[in-house]
């Protein structure tokens, strides 16, 4: 029995990753984009915001394996980003060993202070689990600005990991005798990151712990009676939270070059969330969604404050507000009307459009 | 002596303000239910509307406190009317979220009002000091500890013996029989709410009027007030000024003894200890120095 265009017919059927005829052909679409896009847009302004959205996609997927599926809130996804830029930034670069190597340490290193912290989610719940979380990204905070032999204190440190697989360098890529720019090769780089990370979350999300991660986040008490190891999961979603969280560190510390302490603070915690939220809890496409609106947001905005009317574009400049302080305002209210108004977020909003042209004309 | 009687002093002052912000905490989370991250916005605007009050339109200094407490309520209890409300009955996560959307509307709109410079407010205290003994105790110090005394008495009364106060401990306890017995949560919810601004408005405005001056960052002390609730305990107001003195003395202690005993962990370790304070209280008494037990049952 094949898949049907609209109809669930099996407990396999749910169970598909790409199911529908239209899912697929939205797949094949997608990785078309994917590799034509950098060969079309050449602009490395709108390459490097997508780069960026990339990576956030990827820590925001991590973060979404954590709170939408698990439940548990954390405010602490800064602190793993930036600890996977400066893990970057010693193996990648101080041991000058390949990208396998320095994003998967990331990895790991995120995996090892996850499973530090995450001992605290079986004591702590809701509320203040969210207060120990938030108090990570200041011990954090005081860590890198300390620990200057590893993060180079409050002045930064450079990140020369280099994104090279073998004979594959992406920062010059040479394919069929065609030479593409840094930006073109690190678009592929990160958007296939994208999609490993998707499949794999995707498919922990359909399997045996996805569903008990979900038990977990909707009662976990109940979850524990039925036989689901409660605590054994917790711990683990934060382990591969912030293993996640710090590999896409990793990837934006390399991107970047440099790193500094000022970036891992409360407000990029925030900006992952409002992602999670916008995108919608608990869907890996979601994150995704999230990424792209909320990610591209602040650059749009710092490219076209001139346009905007009572934006402030330099100090001391007319306008009734600062860039950044626009930016962060968008945040709080993108965060505040989504929970009211639209508390599935975007992907509901794309689950509503989608049911509306399947089950036409009945459509109510 | 003279040196750790003037750091306890310190923490004394700096205390008080937590006490005070974590007392506000507590109010909103005791009858709602709600952690109100959007204190330190609130903290912020209290201040700032002090200084309006006290300098551009130049009333007493009292009475300046006083105008930007009672607008500050309203600011509160007009957050919790318009978005809070609609949360009632959703997952702490959700509610969570909004009060930090809340803060994040309320910081960039405070520093387009007001700019980001710094700011002196117009105070009757300056800088004087009295000598007590050996110690130099600033007048502005002993200002915040007796007006946060007496806030922290007044809060305790009205709790207990008010009719308000007493609906609000209902609901606080059990929503349901509260509203069955003709107790509207509505009203204890926007009381909590202005009450709860109010206090942060004080404690903003006390520190506004020290030596450091008023800047946007100021909203930054509710986030080291957060420590101070989980210690004394999320549900308990007692719990909330006791965290809030622990904390306080604990920051001015380590910043005196920064240089003598903890060269080694870096610059500023004062900043971080409320919060490595809490994870061990909380490692050890999951609730809190007074808080309620949680029980779960199966």
């Amino acid at each position: 029995m094949g898949a049907h265009r609209n109809l669930t017919r099996s407990y396999a059927d749910e169970l598909r990753l790409f199911g529908t005829p239209a899912a697929k052909v939205g797949l094949g679409l997608l990785v078309a984009v994917f590799l034509l896009l950098p060969t079309v847009v050449h602009d490395d302004f709108w390459l490097s915001v997508l780069i960026y959205v990339g990576i956030t996609a990827v820590g925001a997927i991590g973060l979404n394996l954590l709170t939408g599926y698990c439940g548990q809130i954390s405010l602490g996804h800064a602190f793993f980003i930036g600890s996977g830029a400066y893990v970057a930034a010693q193996v990648g670069g101080a041991l000058e060993l390949p990208l396998p190597v320095w994003l998967l340490g990331a990895a790991l290193a995120g995996a090892v202070l996850g499973g530090l912290v995450g001992p605290f989610t079986l004591r702590l719940r809701g509320h203040y689990l969210a207060i120990v979380t938030l108090g990570l990204v200041f011990i954090g905070e005081h860590l890198w600005r300390n620990l200057t032999p590893i993060t180079g204190g409050n002045s930064g440190t450079a990140v020369q990991a280099s994104p090279a697989i073998g004979p594959v360098d992406f920062d010059g890529l040479t394919l069929l005798g065609e030479s593409y720019s840094r930006n073109q090769g690190w678009f592929w780089l990160v958007w296939g990151l994208v999609a490993i990370v998707a499949l794999l979350a995707k498919n922990l999300v359909r399997t045996r712990p996805g569903r008990a991660l979900q038990a977990v986040r909707d009662r976990d008490q109940a979850a524990e009676v039925i036989g689901v190891r409660a605590g054994r999961y917790k711990i683990g979603a934060f382990m591969l939270s912030s293993a996640i969280a710090s590999a896409a560190g990793a990837l934006f510390g390399s991107y970047q070059q440099f790193v500094s302490p000022d970036e891992w603070n409360l407000l990029l915690s925030i900006q992952y969330i409002a992602i999670v939220i916008v995108g919608g809890l608990g869907t890996i496409f979601g994150s995704v969604l999230g990424a792209v609106f909320v990610g591209a947001l602040p650059a749009l905005i710092d490219r076209y404050s001139d346009a905007i009317p009572g934006v402030r574009t330099s100090v001391g400049g007319d306008g009734f507000i600062s860039v950044f302080a626009l930016n962060q305002a968008l945040f709080g209210v993108l965060i505040v009307l989504f929970l009211v108004l639209e508390p599935r977020g975007l992907a509901g909003i794309w689950l509503r459009v989608k049911t509306y042209f399947k089950t036409w004309p009945f459509s109510y | 002596m003279t040196a750790f009687l003037q750091n306890c002093f310190a923490g004394l002052s700096l205390g008080s303000t937590y006490a005070l912000v974590a007392l506000g905490f507590v109010v909103i989370y005791k009858s709602t239910g709600v952690i109100n991250f959007a204190q330190g916005g609130l903290l912020a605007l209290g201040a700032y509307l002090g200084f309006t009050f006290s300098n551009n339109l130049a009333v007493a200094f009292g009475v300046a406190v006083l105008l930007s407490l009672v607008s500050a309520a309203v600011v509160g209890a007009t957050f919790e009317r318009i978005v809070l409300r609609r949360m009632v009955g959703q997952p702490p996560f959700a509610v969570i979220m909004i009060t930090i959307g809340l803060l994040f509307v309320l910081e960039p709109l405070i520093t387009a009002i007001w700019g980001f410079d710094q700011k002196q407010v117009n105070n009757p205290w300056n800088i004087r000091t009295i000598e007590v003994g050996s110690l130099v105790l600033g007048v502005r110090d002993l200002w915040t500890i007796g007006l946060t005394a007496l806030a922290v008495a007044a809060f305790f009364v009205f709790f207990r013996f008010s009719s308000l106060g007493l609906a609000m401990r209902v609901t606080a306890f059990d929503p349901e029989a509260a509203l069955a017995q003709g107790i509207s949560a509505r009203r204890v919810y926007a009381v909590s709410w202005a009450i709860a601004a109010a206090l942060a408005a004080l404690a903003g405005i006390l520190m506004a009027a020290g030596p450091g001056g008023l800047s946007p960052s100021i909203g930054f002390i509710a986030l080291a007030a957060f420590p101070a609730m989980i210690l004394g305990g999320m549900d308990s107001p007692g719990g909330a000024v006791l965290g809030g003195l622990i904390i306080g003395l604990a920051e001015a202690l380590t910043r005196g003894y920064q240089d003598e005993l903890f060269s080694w962990a870096g610059d500023n370790v004062s900043v971080i200890i409320p919060y490595l304070l809490m994870i061990l209280i909380l490692l050890i008494r999951p609730y809190g120095l007074l808080g309620t037990k949680e029980v779960r049952r199966v």
